[in-house]
């Protein structure tokens, strides 16, 4: 009924129009608005909440709405701040997560189940919207980046970090970052990254990866910075005139650290690369890789019968399997009995040829002797009746002779 | 995967903040938009209308190109739609296009069962793309999006009215499909006579209750050129892949001994428009639309269908784990019954097999019984007989013996007196 062609390379001469698709798409997603969930990760006091001030030039933390640092409780917390904010027509809803308590207990074994339970709970949210009958508009709150802040010891990754990476890489894409770069000088960061990529490496962890293009531009971009990984970030709340430039800096007596000067740390590296380049990017792993792992995981944990019967048609199989096996028996059986029952009549029936020819040659033997005994009785008699005869003769001769005599 | 319009959602617990600066967040549609390039778009075509209208042709001069195009007969049984997909390049843009026709389409005598051959691809489709959105590993960004994106309904320039198989077609297809009728053929109408005939159609489509593609006004660039456009619906075309010389231009043109029709000519023909509308205007609309109307209305009652709810008998909301245990406890009840079913059916048959095989037994022992019955009726008919025998020889051998024996006396008794005599 349907009939396929192959497909076909075809080129175009004159205007069609559908080169404006972008521009249609652009136009959709603008008017649609954005969404973007950021999770931040860190012991407390390694300027989480300013380096988010500073990644999107915004007090998102600020007295009134304090960072993690501040308002650390009993257990270690999940929280979540939405805010809205607009550049160039474009609406993005911005939903921060953070961690106040992670880190900083005396026992922080097991700090990182509550992330985990997060993650998770805003995967099982998108699934049971997505899996209604009827579904309207599905808020995406799943986290799509996490900012790892590894303190600046200068020496390596600690046991807290690796466990925490370990766990959580396969459920979110994990960006780990250096925080309070300014506490090192460029060779001890340097020594500090290479240190920890090699962790990260023999941990076989598997952070954020860049995907590859085609562009050979952009490719060398990536290799550039795949090569400062981790990024050692600085974050300020403060502006510093610096040269007659205001910028976001520390001011130490011997110097201000500038948060966007890109000898200092690699602040503008993050910022782009999370804001400007891939953010799209972050969204569309975490869609189609972190958050499907966790929906097959979580259908095939459950084994229904929906569209999927693979176990059950298994089921079926093996059922309808004993039931020919039976079939078989059952009609061997019959067979066997059947066949017992005809040889039993065809014994019958030769017993009963046996019989009958036993009987007639009996019958014909008898009817023999009968015969023979007629016979004989026959011709014995017909002796008899001679000998009779003959006496019946002599008798008579006998007589004749003794009336003569008397004379 | 539809995400929800930011814009819209309430509000509620959201800080709008000001920024200090350029965050540079401003990108995110560059982002999406280049994402979307380097995977190519994907858009379906689906043409009804009969053989011979001008679909191929129609096609051709849209996308300025050759499709290989099949002349139909006028004799097929049944309709049926043939399917082709070309990879199209427009500047950096590649565009993977479905184009199905029908094939037969108003070419039986009876016409009623007409449509059902296009709901089914229509159905299809959708049944396609529902069946990989269920898979437990699914790809859903890798999967090739065969659903109907647009249906160009072909109307016969009749110039009086829509026929009645064109009004029974299209209420069947516009709850699945975007429709967008044009009338085919339209330089075989006057100017006069087609304003009066958009209007009738028109008029006809809003009593039947069919709902065709509008155009959307929601987007404030291009709600004015969309709203002008929907006043125009619907676009009488004229399709031509010859080009004919205008002035010092070609042109794609139908050249007849009375004139020359311009295709691209907007006082001719409503081509332009309709090219404007479907591809350059509202192309990704039709695409959404699709997807968030059409698909989601099949997959709602498909679901139903299957027995998914969104509510359980208490009215509370059922989670997605708990219909599908509701849904595989109800499978193994069910199987559990059926295997129950059929071992009862089995022991049944077992035993009435075994019921007969005795019956059968018991009359092949009847008959041996008979039978030795007979023999022993026979034997003792034999044994009579043979004693009638031994009875008669054994009288016999008597009277002989007694016979001889009376010779014998009268024998020695002759004797006797003969010797008395002779003395």
């Amino acid at each position: 009924m349907f009939i396929f062609g192959p497909q076909q390379q075809m080129n175009l001469e004159g205007y069609v129009g559908f080169a404006n698709l972008p521009n249609q798409v652009y136009r959709k997603s603008v008017k649609r608005g954005f969404e973007f969930t950021l999770m931040v990760v860190g012991e407390s006091g390694l300027g989480k909440s300013t380096l988010i001030n500073s990644l999107f030039l915004t007090d998102l933390y600020s007295p009134e709405y304090p960072g993690p640092s501040h308002r650390i409780k009993k257990t270690v917390q999940v929280e979540q701040s939405k805010v809205l904010i607009k550049e160039g027509g474009v609406q993005l809803l911005l939903t921060i997560v953070d961690t106040p308590g992670f880190g900083d207990e005396v026992d922080n074994s097991n700090c990182w189940q509550p992330v985990i339970d997060y993650i998770d709970s805003k995967f099982e949210d998108y699934l049971n919207a997505e899996s209604r009958v009827n579904r309207r508009q599905m808020p995406d709150n799943r986290v799509q980046c996490c900012l790892y802040f590894i303190a600046p010891s200068g020496h390596g990754l600690k046991p807290l970090d690796i466990e925490f990476m370990k766990r959580l890489h396969e459920k979110v894409n994990i960006i780990p970052l250096i925080a309070k770069a300014d506490t090192m000088t460029p060779e001890e960061c340097q020594q500090f990254k290479k240190q920890i990529m090699k962790e990260i490496q023999e941990h076989k962890i598997r952070i954020y990866e860049f995907p590859e293009t085609d562009d050979e531009e952009e490719m060398k971009m990536i290799r550039k910075i795949k090569d400062r990984l981790p990024l050692a970030v600085v974050g300020s709340n403060t502006i510093i005139e610096v040269n007659g430039k205001r910028v976001r800096g520390r001011q130490y007596p011997w110097g201000v650290a500038e948060v966007e000067n890109a000898e200092h740390c690699d602040f503008n590296i993050l910022r782009n690369m999370l804001i400007r380049t891939h953010m799209q990017d972050l969204k569309d792993v975490t869609n189609n890789v972190h958050y499907e792992n966790y929906r097959s995981r979580k259908l095939a944990a459950v084994t229904y019968n929906g569209v999927d019967n693979n176990k059950n048609k298994g089921q079926l199989t093996k059922k309808k399997k004993m039931e020919q096996e039976m079939e078989q028996v059952f009609e061997m059986k019959v067979r066997e009995k059947l066949q017992k029952l005809r040889d039993s009549e065809a014994e019958l029936q030769r017993r009963h040829e046996q019989m009958k020819k036993n009987l007639e040659a009996q019958h014909k033997e008898i009817e023999e002797k009968r015969r023979q005994h007629e016979e004989e009785m026959a011709s014995w008699e017909a002796q008899q009746r001679i000998l009779e005869q003959q006496k019946l003769d002599a008798s008579r001769t006998l007589e004749k002779n003794k009336k003569k005599k008397i004379f | 995967m539809s995400s929800s319009d930011v814009a819209r959602q309430p509000n509620n617990g959201v800080r709008p903040l000001s920024l200090a600066g350029h965050v540079g967040f401003d990108s995110l549609p560059d982002q999406l938009v280049n994402k979307s390039i380097c995977q190519g778009f994907c858009f379906n075509i689906l043409c009804i209308g009969e053989t011979g209208i001008g679909k191929s042709t129609l096609m051709d001069t849209l996308f300025n190109t050759n499709f290989e195009n099949f002349e139909s007969s006028h004799f097929e049984p049944q309709v049926k739609l043939r399917a082709q997909t070309y990879d199209l390049h427009e500047s950096n843009v590649r565009l993977r296009l479905t184009v199905v026709n029908t094939v037969g389409f108003g070419d039986q005598m009876n016409k009623q069962e007409s449509y059902q051959p296009v709901v089914d691809y229509i159905d299809k489709q959708f049944e396609s793309y529902l069946q990989e959105e269920l898979k437990i590993k699914r790809s859903l960004h890798n999967y090739h999006d065969s659903r109907v994106h647009a249906c160009l309904y072909f109307i016969s320039p009749s110039g009086h009215s829509l026929k009645s198989l064109d009004l029974v077609t299209m209420k069947k297809l516009d709850s699945k499909v975007n429709i967008i009728p044009v009338i085919a053929k339209a330089d075989t109408i006057s100017k006069s006579e087609l304003h009066k005939f958009k209007i009738k159609i028109m008029s006809e489509l809003v009593s039947n209750g069919v709902q065709i593609y509008q155009f959307p006004l929601d987007d404030e660039t291009v709600a004015k050129v969309n709203t002008t456009m929907n006043g125009h619906l619907p676009f009488a075309v004229v399709g031509s892949t010859e080009e004919v010389c205008i002035g010092n231009k070609m042109v794609k043109a139908r050249q007849y001994p009375w004139g020359v029709v311009q295709v691209e000519n907007e006082n001719h023909c409503d081509f332009v428009k309709l090219r404007e509308m479907l591809i350059c205007v509202n192309m990704e609309d039709l695409r959404e639309q699709t997807h968030t109307r059409h698909y989601e209305l099949y997959r709602r009652c498909k679901l139903e269908e299957m027995g998914f709810k969104d509510t359980g008998p208490e009215c509370k909301p059922v989670s997605l784990q708990q219909t599908y245990e509701a849904k595989r406890q109800e499978f193994l009840v069910e199987l559990q019954k059926r295997e129950d079913e059929m071992r009862q059916m089995f022991v049944q048959r077992v035993k009435e097999k075994e019921s007969e095989l005795k019956e059968a037994e018991r009359e092949l022992q009847s008959r041996f019984e008979q039978l030795k019955r007979l023999h022993a009726d026979e034997k003792a008919a034999l044994e009579e007989k043979k004693r009638l025998l031994e009875d008669d020889q054994s009288s016999f051998s008597k009277r002989r013996a007694a016979a001889q024996l009376l010779q014998a006396q009268s024998f020695t008794a002759n004797g006797k007196k003969d010797k008395d005599r002779k003395k």
